[in-house]
């Protein structure tokens, strides 16, 4: 699960990493009484999605008066907001976060992330603050520096000296904020099961003190349960309304670009599903993992969700039937045709325990447009076919 | 021959008298699996499936002897359950809980490997030696028993590889489902040393996806160090980046972790790579026939 730059910060505040000042806005007037209370000359307007890139992509403006706070609040709110992380059909803005303008004189990068080779959480950090990360690491790798700090015995000095000498930073007084910085943020990533921090830019100010000027943060959802105050965070606005209905229903559902609908148990198989038939000369238009329980009932919930689509033109059930013997899984199918209308080709290959008998069901119920296959390869190339009219 | 687990293997199961672990208990036991006892605290000398039923790992390894451990507690407890099951002495721990949070598991790796014990998934099928020893969830009855190793991130692909290669007339020595997670215990590269040094084992097939770089430490160590024929079927070639297919560990972040960089890399390491996992079975043949 991801949060705002607003949420994140807030956060941050409780731990004692420095942010600028903020409030956050819903309409262009509470956005002019955020920046009278903040006082000062110059505020920022920032459109609050979960997105990078949002400056490039014209969603955060400086503002010089009240009047322009206003201007600004009101063209940023209820605009689409198109990022190169975003996609083509971009995000609506739905808040703006109001804060104090700041005195920039550098601007660095600090991260925390798994690091899943080294199974410990690495803090990356770099000179090229307000840079995409991942153009730095791939054209000036040199100028990223990560450290790792095994939990078992926390962020200690020698990972803040590694820190602040590797970013040239040589006055003392500024290492120890950087330090202390650095620090407070590895304890915001442990405590909070947080999967990703990225300030970028963290910015020095004229005054020689260290602020997150953005802040991202992303959580590990098997840790949510015991996070209640992150969970309350969630923005459902900012997640595809199909894949969250498809979580409810137990299913792991992406939506992608293809024709071919698929329907498959088990995350690995529903992926090869897709590269198999991407080979055989088809596009898949989902992945759908319906997980260990392929009942009638869960797979209603999968037509409804693939044909939501319309682009879908053959739906391919591809299921590897385990302890779940396959007889009873034809028949589930055979039910959610009932429950729901397919008006596209089904092919259905079933394997695994007592596949013939499942085969022998689906051929004695006869419906027109259900197609049985033997295997993987011949469900994929049925589904092509199908896909393709012929 | 086989690795890691056999037919005289000892094996406790944590979480024993629950939904999931009496239902798998039993199946494993109807497998020929030697399962003497479990676990679940506060039960204690109570009988499930006609075993014994202790508090503690430490009272059912030092009452049966037990060398190995099928874990089935609930997520938030996983971490606690394994690192129980290093302290007792516990050699081997197979963990198929789905949705242990990630600093747990950092944590209970950490412990494990200190105290030399081996760890299996989370979120996986288990392993396999085949007509011998289940310790998981998967369908039995479609590992017959031969010459190919199996090691496999995702549990469907485990079965749908080990089917192939049986209906190609071939056989499994063992299958480990090392699991989908960000950290996982068991890798490719331990198992492929294991492999090697199976003297039963005449070829490997290794079933990846997408995240992380486990599969490119494999390719190297292939390279280096694995003279038996190795087929692989990387899985998520067509996934978007930035999205997690099901699995917690199965994401592309930014450009790192794409199918075609690990498929490249175990082309270059001499590994047999399919594009479909539908092409398994023949490849396993082509290599063996060699």
């Amino acid at each position: 699960m991801n949060i705002h730059e607003y949420q994140a910060k807030q956060i941050f505040a409780k731990y004692g990493v420095p942010t600028p000042r903020g409030i956050i806005a819903n309409t262009p007037e509470e956005a002019v009484a955020n920046a009278q209370e903040l006082g000062g000359k110059i505020w920022v307007v920032k459109a609050q999605i979960h997105a990078g890139g949002r400056g490039l992509g014209g969603g955060v403006k400086l503002a010089r008066s009240m009047d322009e706070v206003k201007q600004l609040a009101s063209e940023i709110l209820g605009m689409t907001l198109v990022t190169h992380q975003t996609g083509p059909e971009g995000k609506l803005v739905q808040k703006v976060y109001i804060e104090e303008g700041a005195d920039i004189v550098d601007e660095l990068y600090l991260g925390v992330v798994l690091d899943r080779a080294k199974e410990m959480p690495v803090i990356m950090a770099s000179t090229e603050g307000g840079m995409d990360i991942e153009t730095v690491a791939h054209n000036t790798p040199e100028k990223i520096i990560k450290i790792a700090v095994d939990p078992s015995i926390g962020f200690q000095g020698f990972h803040g000296r590694e820190l602040v000498f590797g970013l040239g930073i040589t006055d003392p007084q500024e290492q120890n904020k950087l330090i202390k910085f650095a620090k407070a943020l590895y304890q915001v990533y442990m405590d909070n099961d947080a999967e990703m921090i990225e300030i970028n830019p963290l910015i020095k100010t004229g005054s020689g003190d260290f602020m997150a000027l953005d802040g991202k943060m992303g959580f590990d959802d098997s840790a949510l349960g015991r996070h209640p105050d992150i969970e309350a965070m969630r923005d459902i606005s900012e997640e595809d309304a199909d894949e969250r209905e498809a979580g409810q229903y137990g299913l792991s559902y992406i939506s992608l670009d293809g024709e071919i609908g698929c329907m498959v148990n088990g995350a690995g198989l529903a992926m090869g599903t897709m590269d198999t038939i991407n080979y055989m000369g088809g596009t898949p238009a989902n992945f759908l993992d319906v997980g260990g329980k392929a009942n009638a009932e869960t797979v209603a919930k999968g037509f409804e969700i693939i044909l939501k689509n319309p682009k879908v033109k053959a739906i391919f059930v591809n299921i590897f039937g385990g302890i779940v013997r396959c007889d009873r899984i034809a028949n589930g199918i055979l039910e959610a045709t009932k429950l729901v209308h397919v008006h596209v080709p089904v092919i259905v290959r079933l394997d695994g325990t007592n596949a013939p008998e499942a085969a022998e069901i689906l051929r004695n119920a006869n419906i027109p447009n259900v197609i049985a296959a033997t295997d993987l390869a011949d469900g994929a190339a049925k589904a092509v076919a199908a896909a393709k009219g012929e | 021959m086989s690795i890691l687990v056999n037919k005289d293997t000892k094996v406790i199961v944590q979480g024993f008298t629950g939904k999931e672990g009496s239902f798998h208990a039993e199946q494993c036991l109807a497998y020929g699996t030697k399962i003497v006892g479990g676990v679940t605290p506060n039960k204690g000398g109570q009988e499930h499936l006609g075993l014994p039923v202790f508090n503690t790992v430490k009272d059912a390894v030092d009452t049966t002897g037990a060398t190995v451990s099928m874990i089935f507690v609930p997520p938030a407890f996983v971490a606690d359950a394994v690192m129980e099951a290093a302290a007792a002495g516990i050699t081997l721990a197979v963990v198929i809980t789905e949705g242990a949070p990630v600093r747990d598991m950092q944590a209970a790796k950490a412990f494990a490997v200190k105290h030399g014990m081996m760890t299996i998934g989370p979120n996986c099928p288990g392993v396999i030696t085949a007509e011998e020893c289940k310790i998981g969830i998967m369908p039995g009855s479609i590992f017959k028993k031969g010459h190919v190793g199996l090691i496999s991130k995702s549990g469907t692909l485990t079965y749908e590889g080990a089917n192939q290669v049986c209906r190609e007339g071939f056989g499994i020595t063992t299958a480990v489902g090392i699991g989908g997670d960000p950290i996982i215990g068991l890798s490719y590269k331990q198992l492929l040393k294991m492999f090697q040094e199976d003297d039963d084992t005449h070829a490997i097939v290794m079933i990846g996806e997408i995240g992380g770089d486990l599969e490119i430490q494999a390719a190297h160590y292939i390279k280096e160090h694995i003279t038996k024929p190795v087929v692989a079927f990387i899985a998520g070639q067509t996934a978007p980046a930035g999205k997690r297919m099901g699995h917690a560990g199965a994401i592309i972040s930014g450009s790192a972790g794409t199918a075609k960089e690990k498929m490249e890399a175990l082309e270059a390491a001499g590994v047999r790579v399919v594009v479909s996992p539908a092409e398994i079975g023949k490849a396993v043949k082509e290599v063996l026939s060699k």
